[in-house]
């Protein structure tokens, strides 16, 4: 069997040498470049070195072709953040992003970089908590290779400087490129993480740049490989049927011997909750497992996962989420709410809520999973999180984590799905199915059985109420949302806190209104519920920009001017409101008739993600009783920003992800079980339905935020504003597909 | 039974009603072909049947015997395909990559039939779903390169 270089335990206190590696990874197996970084050996061996990002050799490997091999803390899902890595490592490093080949790095503590002491790719963190980090990774690389190019030329340091992947000798003429001093360089200790000096910004090359992605080719033709197209020697094909609703075990097969006789089929398996088939073509295995005629027995009262009840409803779970009285928690609670409510000459209240969807990343989970003949083990996978990732395999196998070998290829697709979700991973049954086969295992999750499986966005219902003075401004303003938030339904329960990723986009606003009440029924639900791109905000800035708006139309006030004036102290938002106005050539609400002849109208929505500031104005019109939205700006302000290019891929890929929530998509539940199970009753966004994008970013210089998510929220409540503006209806509910317009 | 694919012929060992899509990615090893929902949904799988855009994920095996089938791995050996690697790369247009062989299929096909499509044209046959909402940059990569200056696309 021939054993690639990735199964060496990483305990083995071996130098893996870069000769060794580079042979081991040029063998043409299709795993090739997912493996153990180089220097591990080294970066273990240094033990010593304490903070973080300072383990030069564990995540850089310059080769003779002075080619720069990073092994980033980040998993790359289509957000960009191998080529932020590529720039920032670059600029401090002197080499160009352009020579950069980028890929994951494994599990390990060298890799933590997050100012938070986390190694997770979400909550858009990668590069805005560990930019100073990287930066200073960079120029510890460098300052190795200038001391390496010192002795080799035998000049002292100070004569040296760098130009783009090369050391250079003034004086004397001579050059020694990066590639040529690697090997020297890399087994220098690491300098004084203090000792070395950043870039001056004025001088930045390629940060803020708009750098061409480093995977844009190979997307573009088919070369780049996730998870579900690895295959590794001697490998069988599984398919999975899972139980229709959470929680279900698996009684008895009807007809195990006729699928066994199945054409292809290997083998015929029991999981919790599912059967599988393991055969030597995935199409074989997924016909057979399809075929398998199951008796499911309900959850038992020891079920360790959240149990799908046979009746449950998501339309009737809203309507029970809108009548919950109580107890609430406060997140924020400011001023006297309930006297200005009693005092107030004018208030109105409305209730609104959201719904259920699913992530629908067009990559299928997949899980491929070899036990090695010493015992060890190695698992590709789809995750946001490899440290947690693997020991949770070690907690399931009992193997210790140094036996595990873990490696994250690029994701076709991410917006939250690849976290650690009990039960909504596949990878617990490929380990099983390859432990009792005896050969290594790909199990794919078809389309069906992951959007039966698939941890889905919260849902919420919120009871607004406001008060308004003699002015029609507000004075007081209360949210009392009845909802789970992800983070509490991982824990199965609520926290001593309030869950932050519940209530996000209803607290955390910045208008000011001198008495408000933002507070939280927590209501468990049956639904297994996930992080989904911008979490909270996805459903909660949506409740609140548009009864903010409501608001407005009762005080008789311009829902524009309103937030102005609510943001009349907040010298960062109201530039950005005005910035995303005069992006829209001046802010007009209508209704007015376009040069089409249609009947247009448009909404403001403001939000606050992930330390960015963003603010959205829609243009709508209803076309066969639909709503269709021409134009989105967006003004966006991140503090600061590492690639305009690719937050303005960003600001457009977010603006469709909020169109489709707004306009078409819901995951519903009918007696237990998804009406949908693939994208023929689960419509997303479509091409013909998205919008003309005009994105404004603003560099206001405050702490760097985010930009995977922030420019999701804002999109949802404007062009409901919008429609509100156009037609008099107020939809107090996502999505819109829900109604006819006229 | 015998296939020809990217000009090459193969002998393939699997049932008539065998999905397309299945033998490219596992008895010929060919990943560039996505699958995304077995449905004919969503155009992951997109490839060229004698020119045309089909998706694989739905098409039996047997019907393409005798028929000249094209996948992403083969795109730019075909002078359309490789303009539209380019632009597809000039605009930047990948963000996770995964439905992104579908959709330059599918802009091959269509400019190999019809130089020189209108927006309509150009709508009516860029229809496959891309989750991370790269429609804009799609537009805007098929208007360059049929010709059409005005996009959709971003300001």
């Amino acid at each position: 069997m021939n054993l690639p270089i990735e199964s060496l335990n990483l305990t083995d206190p071996v130098n893996v040498s870069r000769r060794r590696f580079l042979a081991g990874t040029a063998v043409g197996a299709l795993v090739l470049g997912f493996g153990l970084p180089l220097g591990s050996g080294r970066a273990l061996a240094a033990a010593a070195a304490t903070e973080r990002g300072t383990q030069v050799p564990a995540f850089l490997e310059i080769r003779p072709d002075n080619t720069v091999r990073l092994l980033s803390p980040f998993m790359e899902g289509g957000q960009g953040t191998h080529t932020a890595m590529a720039q920032i490592v670059g600029e401090e490093l002197d080499a160009d992003p352009a020579t950069f080949l980028v890929e994951a790095a494994p599990p390990g503590e060298a890799y933590v970089v997050l100012d938070n002491g986390m190694r997770i790719t979400g909550g858009s963190m990668s590069v805005r908590l560990s930019y100073p980090t990287m930066r200073r990774l960079g120029a510890l690389a460098r300052a190795m290779m200038l001391q390496a190019g010192a002795e080799k030329l035998g000049v002292p340091v100070g004569e040296l400087t760098t130009e783009p992947g090369k050391v250079v000798h003034a004086a004397s003429g001579r050059t020694l490129t990066y590639g040529e001093l690697a090997e020297r360089a890399m087994d220098l200790p690491v300098p004084d993480p203090a000792s070395v000096k950043l870039r001056d910004p004025s001088q930045f090359r390629w940060i803020g740049k708009p750098v061409k992605r480093v995977d844009a080719y190979d997307k573009s033709t088919g070369k780049a490989l996730y998870s579900i197209d690895l295959k590794v020697d001697n490998m069988l094909h599984a398919a999975v049927q899972h139980a229709p609703r959470l929680g279900m075990t698996v009684g008895s097969l009807r007809n195990e011997e006729q699928v066994k006789a199945m054409k292809g089929v290997h083998s015929v398996h029991q999981l919790p909750g599912a059967v599988a088939v393991v055969a030597e073509r995935w199409w074989h295995a997924k016909r057979a497992v399809e075929a398998i005629q199951v008796d499911w027995l309900e959850a038992g009262a020891d079920s360790r996962l959240r149990s799908m009840p046979a009746d449950f409803s998501s339309d009737a779970y809203v309507k029970r989420l809108a009548a919950e009285k109580g107890p609430a928690r406060d997140a924020e609670n400011e001023g006297d709410v309930a006297a200005t409510l009693a005092s107030a000459k004018t208030t109105l209240q409305a209730t609104y809520h959201n719904q259920y969807l699913n992530h629908g990343q067009l990559e299928p989970p997949s899980a491929l999973a070899r036990f090695n003949p010493d015992g060890s083990l190695e698992v590709w996978l789809p995750n946001q999180a490899p440290d947690m990732f693997r020991a949770d395999i070690a907690k399931r196998t009992g193997l210790d984590p140094a036996r595990i070998t873990l490696h994250s290829p690029l994701l076709g697709g991410f917006f939250g799905r690849h976290f650690l979700y009990e039960s909504a991973n596949p990878y617990p049954q490929a380990i099983a199915l390859a432990k009792a086969v005896g050969r290594p295992v790909k199990l794919i999750w078809s389309r069906e059985e992951e959007f039966v499986r698939d941890a889905l966005r919260p849902i919420a219902a919120v009871n607004f109420r406001a008060a308004l003075d003699s002015d029609g401004m507000p004075l007081a303003i209360e949210a009392v949302s009845a909802t789970e938030g992800p983070t509490e339904a991982l824990a199965g329960k609520q926290g001593e806190k309030i869950d932050p990723t519940a209530l996000e986009g209803l607290a955390g606003k910045s208008y000011a209104i001198p008495n408000k009440r933002i507070a939280q029924i927590y209501v468990k639900g049956p639904a297994m519920l996930g992080y989904w791109r911008s979490v909270g905000n996805s459903l909660n800035d949506f409740f609140y920009e548009a009864f903010l708006d409501e608001i407005a139309d009762k005080g008789g006030k311009d829902p524009y001017e309103l937030r102005l004036h609510l943001l009349r102290d907040n010298p960062r938002l109201t530039t950005l409101l005005q910035a995303v106005g005069e992006l829209s050539g001046g802010w007009k609400r209508g209704p007015f008739t376009a040069e089409d002849g249609s009947k247009r109208a448009r909404g403001v929505a403001m939000a606050s993600p992930f330390g960015t500031q963003t603010a959205v104005i829609a243009e709508v019109s209803i076309e066969h009783g639909q709503v269709k939205v021409h134009d989105i700006w967006q003004a966006i302000d991140p503090g600061s920003i590492v690639n305009p290019a690719i937050v303005q891929a960003q600001v457009s890929g977010a603006v469709a992800l909020g169109l489709s929530q707004v306009l078409v998509e819901e995951a519903v539940y009918v007696d237990g079980k998804p009406r949908a199970r693939n994208y023929d009753l689960y419509p997303i966004l479509p091409p013909s339905r998205m919008a003309r994008v005009h994105v404004r970013i603003v560099e206001s210089g405050e702490k760097m935020g985010g930009i995977g998510e922030p420019p999701l929220p804002a999109v949802a409540p404007a062009v409901a504003n919008a429609v509100a503006r156009l037609t008099g209806q107020r939809i107090r509910s996502m999505p819109l597909s829900r109604y006819t317009f006229t | 039974m015998e296939l020809r694919i990217n000009q090459k012929t193969y002998q393939v060992d699997a049932d008539a009603d065998t999905p397309l899509l299945w033998v490219i990615r596992d008895d010929l090893g060919m990943t560039g072909t996505k699958y995304g929902c077995g449905l004919a949904q969503c155009g992951a799988c997109s490839v060229l049947v004698d020119g045309n855009v089909v998706r694989s994920c739905v098409t039996p095996v047997a019907g393409v015997v005798g028929r000249e089938v094209t996948t992403i791995e083969a795109i730019e050996t075909d002078d359309v395909g490789k303009r539209v690697v380019a632009t597809w790369v000039e605009h930047q247009v990948a963000q996770c990559g995964y439905c992104q062989s579908g959709q330059v299929m599918a802009a091959t096909a269509l400019l190999k039939n019809n130089p020189k499509p209108s927006n309509e044209q150009i709508e009516a046959a860029m229809v496959n779903l891309c989750r991370c909402g790269t429609y804009n940059a799609i537009q805007a990569a098929v208007h360059d390169l049929a010709g059409l200056s005005a996009t959709k696309g971003e300001a």
